[in-house]
């Protein structure tokens, strides 16, 4: 049940929409090409990792702090606590590749949309999929270590950086229709970077934004690779800091019923 | 009999109170939840930008900004049993003599008002930012059909709440289900005849089934009222829908009642009534 609400049900039905809103734009003669559903049903299908990782990570210190609280028995154990949340945050990444899995059949089969990845590009494919996962999981283990200090309902905070991304990182649209403050924005994301990178291997013919398409695939992964080296230093600095603060206010296994 | 209605209206008024006071002291709310909502609204007007479509940024202003309402049922309704449920409130409020239905009543009052500021918060914000013009034709009929959609839709709260009772933790699964699959059927982001105009019969149906959440027939009617240049758009007559959900209304309240006895009395039989961390 857990499996089909996450996987399947939830994730069509997200897609949908942007199905759906294409579908009216046709119907009234907009601009609607079939790329552009492509690029909308590709972007937000892997945007799931994003929103599974945010939010599950969001969720193993609250929860176990505040629902389960079982957060002293872990956190006395003889492991790592930031390997332990890496751990799960890993097993959301999982839980998402179903979903995203799922969504791209069904974008590809039944509706039609021209979503293909050839084996020269597999090697690519892997090789940013892997840097963007691993960049998304280090995000979301700083915003998981920020929680450590703040109340039950601090949720929030992962909805929040969830939209900025989703809006800011040309998931479901270019960056070129943002305001150009916005497009600025966009380029200090590196969720941009992945998110331009899967396009280029899963949409034959794609072209995307002009400032994007003078970046080969190359330089890509290098710039998310980057990134990614950059986030993790910060995620694992977040969270040593913000897990010293909560020892030292006595808010490590505190709860919140308010 | 006056006793137990000045009881039970105290009761209301003591638990709408948190929401509707006690909320507006934690500022955080003004970036939670009214900032958050915008990025998602920003998100689907760009896709209409995007499609070349900007006549339809309108609709997901105001679809966005009743996607509050359907959070505040899911979360602050349904779920609400849940919560009290793990810390230990729910069996306080069994003992209590008060009847449920006062106590449902005042969490279904406190957030429809504690909702309603954050939503014209965003609708404001919203209709500014994207540059928004609503034509208001005929503001009785629009108040009428706001407050039915209200009424509606906490009566729905209000069933949800009671079979949330026996739940543990499939609680915030089911709240998570019920999340983009009705933002779907119900066109929070696009008019719901897509469904009919793409879909023929078997889109009437899906339309006609999502009608049974208030949310869907209120927000039709409200697009029609305050956009009449899209007036093309909209499923029935608002006057019509607004029939349909004056009826939604008492029935869903009325089947609150029943539902809250029946499962309250099944939890006290099957000992799950204050179970945690199932």
């Amino acid at each position: 049940m857990l499996f089909a609400i996450y996987s399947i049900i939830k994730p069509i039905a997200g897609t949908l929409i942007l199905v759906f809103m294409y579908y009216l734009a046709v119907d009234v003669g907009g601009e609607v090409g079939i790329e552009r559903l492509a690029y909308m049903f590709v972007g937000s299908a892997f945007y799931m990792f994003v929103f599974q990782a945010f939010f599950g990570l969001f969720e193993v210190i609250q929860g176990d702090r505040e629902w389960f609280q079982t957060i002293r028995y872990i956190y006395i154990s003889p492991i790592s606590y930031y390997a332990y949340v890496a751990g799960r945050g890993t097993t959301q990444m999982g839980t998402a590749a179903f979903g995203v899995t799922i969504v791209l059949l069904f974008g590809k089969f039944l509706l039609n949309l021209p979503i293909s990845l050839s084996l020269g590009l597999l090697p690519f494919f892997l090789a940013i999929l892997l840097l963007g996962a691993f960049c998304t999981v280090v995000i979301g283990i700083a915003l998981a270590g920020v929680t450590f200090l703040t109340a039950r309902h601090g949720g929030g905070m992962s909805e929040g950086v969830t939209g900025i991304f989703y809006v800011f990182s040309g998931v479901i649209f270019p960056l070129s229709v943002l305001p150009q403050w916005g497009q600025i924005l966009g380029r200090y994301i590196p969720l941009t970077y992945w998110f331009e990178g899967l396009r280029r291997a899963m949409l034959p013919g794609f072209v995307g934004d002009s400032f994007l398409l003078s970046i080969s695939n190359s330089l890509l992964l290098v710039i998310l690779a980057g990134a990614t080296v950059l986030f993790f230093l910060v995620s694992v600095g977040v969270f040593r800091y913000t897990e010293y603060l909560a020892r030292k206010k006595g808010k490590i296994d505190m709860t919140t019923a308010y | 009999m006056r006793v137990n209605l000045l009881l039970n209206l105290r009761a209301l008024v003591g638990r709408a109170y948190p929401r509707i006071i006690g909320a507006q002291r934690e500022p955080s709310w003004i970036f939670f939840e009214t900032l958050l909502p915008l990025l998602t609204i920003a998100a689907y007007v760009y896709i209409y930008e995007y499609l070349g479509v900007p006549q339809f940024v309108g609709f997901v202003v105001l679809g966005g900004t009743m996607v509050a309402f359907w959070m505040n049922i899911l979360w602050s309704m349904a779920a609400q049993f849940y919560w009290e449920k793990q810390i230990g409130n729910l069996q306080l409020y069994m003992m209590a003599p008060m009847s449920r239905m006062a106590l449902l009543g005042g969490m279904a009052v406190g957030g429809a008002v504690m909702t309603s500021t954050r939503a014209v918060a965003t609708l404001v914000l919203g209709v500014l930012i994207f540059r928004i013009t609503l034509v208001v034709l005929d503001p009785l009929l629009l108040l009428a059909i706001f407050l039915t959609t209200l009424a509606a839709l906490y009566g729905l709260g209000m069933i949800f709440a009671s079979v949330y009772l026996l739940y543990g933790r499939e609680a915030w699964h089911a709240s998570n289900l019920l999340q983009e699959p009705v933002f779907l059927v119900s066109g929070f982001y696009f008019p719901l005849k897509t469904f009919v105009t793409r879909l023929g019969a078997g889109g009437l149906w899906v339309a006609a089934g999502a009608s049974i959440i208030p949310m869907t027939l209120g927000l039709d009617a409200m697009r029609q009222l305050l956009f009449p240049e899209l007036l093309a758009y909209g499923l029935l007559r608002p006057d019509i829908e607004l029939l349909i959900l004056l009826i939604l209304a008492p029935v869903f309240i009325y089947l609150a009642r029943i539902s809250l006895a029946y499962l309250e009395r099944l939890g006290k039989e099957q000992g799950r009534l204050t179970l945690r961390h199932q």
